[in-house]
């Protein structure tokens, strides 16, 4: 920006930034096979799954961290975090309504009301802070259509057997680094079985919450639309503003069989750091959904506007005929924040479409870079990909990178790239100040604008919440 | 409601205003007519607050207000509208929601509630009325895919929704069809009240046959050498800028 016509602004606040005063039960920080005993024995898991753990902690322990992309940060040292922690519960709970009142308080202050007079209607959650699924709300309602939803812990106690079909079915343990520390030392997350023709009544939704400090988030989320089954998810977090950094590590795997449709949206606003880009959380994720059957759809939708760091590849393998593999992103980075994220396409069944749309916002110091690779094998005959990927400045200090793997074994793919950069205009702010706008909310107004065509893949509950998102995050993006 | 007194501009150290006088009075309208980069522009720009101008001397009061003190979102909530030459398009944004939010962040600075979108509709029903269109317009992006003719009416609607006190139409005509300019003229005309104020910058005296102007002024590189009433544009349009040039520099 020129500078001359846009004032200073004053940040405000990150308004999630507030740490709940409850009682932990944490382990000793450090990582060996000791510790993952413990979080396993704590969550009183059967030995396959100790098994699972440990091969894969034996198999990260060979791995080095991954360096290639385009972010910069000071070696995270894997033996000084906490690797469980959860608030302390007396028995185990029997209904919401025996939630320590603090939590409640806690996703009341969030905007996620969990309590029963309260709660989102149209909506299921399942809460979840620290380590362990707190609460997940509508499950009776859920479970008479046939769905469950529930936390992975319960989900290993109630449906062991599916979820020893799937777990590592589409992200193996051995994947990524960070897909191998979770998969060593995963605490909780979401589990969603949508048997047979059934389409879930609701959305389904999962808010995560890490509070305690120097503690490691390493959810796990798994979930399955049988023959003919559809969902729609979505995703929330947030953390405290904390000085250190903290890591999040989380897989996610989807699995779509024949015609069944999996939407996977996320508004991710984990801390992002200060304004001299102390603290934030490492957002490192691995999610990958696999259309198994014919006709499958999967579609990952995020807005991402917080956490220091992101690295976040949400992919699709189109095994199925004619499957439909999605990727809809907004990525906004301001101060000192630097993401790293994008999509891989992955074409193996005739007649596979994919369609990647991706916008980056840049302000501050940020750094952002689009990373997205579509590879059509032999098999895919009439593999289709749409690409669209722009980028908006906003300020001279800030980056917007791109980087396109292309890779096409089959002769018969059509493959079309869009790609623009460009600074958010000067005219357009002064257009919509004479208008009685004020910079902020111009800026917002106009990157809203940018942001728009992926927004409206977001349920309607939410695309108004990640516009407002959008807006606070680059509040004094200019100065 | 403006009183511009010996008010001089530039932009990167050159300087486009030379020292322009102007009062003009609530219920009046000022026709602003001279030839190309003379400096209509810069003057609509600098009242409206675009930093790209600096002013080195001269003062403009507007209701009795600082108005070069003002910040441009202060000047267009005190009232002050300008009709961009070249509207800037904003994509992804519709009309209805810039509308929308412009005509709410008026009534916030009065301190009045702001409209939702339902009720918003009604009123926008009555204002595309002056400017004769339909609710179409309201879905589609903000000047972005416009012809430049509906760009210029979206000005107006524009200005029919935010009810401004002081508007300054820069060359809104220009582009117009013959249609498209009565319309426009007759959405300007409806506008009229005794304590609002037009400034209408414009090269064809056609306009001034719809929008009637009670003076009109010649500016000549930046400076307004000639003054008078609606009959000087027909003058103009007869013997063209160099008769005011040469008259300027006589009287
Ligand atoms: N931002 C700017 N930087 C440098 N020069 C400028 C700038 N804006 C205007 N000028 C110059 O100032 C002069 C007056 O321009 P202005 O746009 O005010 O003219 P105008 O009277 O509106 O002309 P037109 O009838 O063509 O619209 C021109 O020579 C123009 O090139
Ligand atoms: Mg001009």
């Amino acid at each position: 920006m020129t500078g001359s016509s846009v004032k200073e602004l004053v940040d405000r606040e990150y308004k999630w930034g507030f740490v709940t005063d409850i009682e932990s039960d944490v382990i000793p920080p450090g990582l060996n096979e000791d510790v993952i005993r413990l979080i396993s024995s704590k969550k009183d898991e059967p030995e396959w799954l100790l098994e699972w753990r440990l091969k894969a902690y034996r198999g990260w322990l060979k791995m080095t961290e991954p360096h290639w992309a385009n972010v910069h940060y000071d070696p995270i040292d894997y033996n000084g975090m906490i690797y469980y922690a959860a608030p302390k519960t007396e028995k185990p709970l029997g209904s919401l309504d025996e939630v320590d009142p603090k939590l409640l308080e806690t996703y009341e202050k969030l905007g996620i009301p969990l309590s029963e007079q309260k709660r989102l209607t149209g909506v299921a959650v399942d809460a979840i802070f620290d380590s362990v699924s707190v609460a997940t709300t509508y499950k009776e309602t859920l479970a008479k259509q046939g769905v469950t939803f529930c936390s992975f812990s319960e989900a290993v106690k109630e449906h062991p057997e599916i979820v020893r079909k799937y777990l590592g079915s589409v992200v193996p343990r051995s994947d990524n680094f960070f897909a191998a520390l979770n998969a060593a030392v995963f605490s909780d997350g979401s589990f969603v079985f949508i048997p047979k023709g059934v389409r879930c009544p609701m959305e389904l939704s999962t808010y995560f919450r890490i509070n305690a400090a120097n503690t490691g988030q390493f959810e796990r989320t798994l979930i399955i639309a049988e023959e003919g089954a559809s969902v729609s998810y979505l995703e929330g977090c947030t953390a405290p503003m904390r000085d250190e950094n903290q890591l999040h590590a989380a897989v996610v795997e989807l699995i779509a069989l024949d015609d069944a449709t999996i939407k996977y949206s996320t508004v991710q606003n984990w801390y992002s750091g200060d304004e001299n880009g102390v603290g934030g959380v490492y957002n490192f994720v691995t999610k990958r959904g696999k259309c198994a059957g014919v006709n499958s759809r999967i579609t990952w939708t995020q807005v991402e506007t917080g956490s220091a760091i992101t690295w976040k590849y949400p992919s699709v393998i189109l095994q199925g005929d004619n499957s439909i593999g999605e990727f809809y992103s907004v990525a906004v980075v301001n101060r000192y924040q630097q993401a790293d994220t994008g999509t891989k396409m992955i074409h193996i069944g005739k007649n596979t479409r994919s369609t990647i749309i991706s916008k980056g916002i840049s302000a501050g110091h940020g750094n952002n870079s689009y990373r997205g690779m579509v590879k059509v094998l032999p098999s895919a005959d009439g593999a289709r990909n749409y690409t669209q990927c722009d980028s908006m400045l906003i300020g001279n200090e800030c980056g917007a990178h791109t980087f396109p793997y292309i890779d096409i074994q089959n002769n018969t793919t059509s493959m079309e790239h869009e790609a623009s950069t460009r600074k958010i205009g000067e005219d357009q702010i002064f257009y919509c100040k004479q208008r009685g706008l004020t910079t902020e909310d111009a800026i917002s107004l106009i990157v809203n604008g940018f942001a728009k065509e992926v927004f409206q893949y977001l349920p309607m509950e939410f695309a108004v919440e990640a516009q407002n998102l959008l807006g606070i995050t680059l509040e004094g993006s200019v100065g | 409601m403006l009183e511009i007194t010996n008010l001089h501009a530039g932009a990167d150290g050159v300087e486009i205003l030379k020292g322009i006088n102007l009062t003009v009075n609530a219920g009046e309208v000022h026709a602003i007519m001279g030839p190309n980069g003379s400096g209509k522009s810069t003057l609509a720009q600098v009242l409206a607050g675009r930093e790209d101008y600096q002013v080195t001397e001269g003062t403009v009061r507007y209701e009795g207000k600082d108005l070069l003190e003002m910040e441009p979102e202060e000047r267009a909530l005190a009232g002050l509208f300008m009709a961009f030459q070249y509207p800037v398009e904003i994509p992804g944004v519709t009309n209805a929601y810039f509308l929308r939010v412009a005509y709410n962040a008026q009534r916030k600075s009065r301190g009045l509630e702001e409209v939702d979108p339902i009720d918003f509709m009604d009123l926008l029903d009555e204002k595309l009325k002056t400017v004769d269109w339909t609710a179409e317009i309201l879905e589609r992006q903000v000047n972005a895919g416009m012809s430049g003719g509906e760009k210029k009416r979206n000005e107006i609607l524009q200005m029919a929704v935010l009810e401004p006190k002081l508007a300054v139409l820069d060359e809104t005509d220009s582009g117009l069809d013959i249609d498209a300019l009565k319309i426009v003229a007759q959405g300007v005309n409806n506008m009229r009240r005794p304590d609002n104020a037009l400034i209408v910058v414009t090269h064809y005296q056609r306009l001034l046959n719809y929008i009637v102007p009670d003076y009109v002024h010649v500016l000549v590189d930046g400076r307004i050498v000639k003054s008078g009433g609606k009959e000087l544009a027909l003058e103009l349009e007869a013997k063209g800028y160099e008769w005011v040039q040469e008259a300027g520099a006589v009287s």
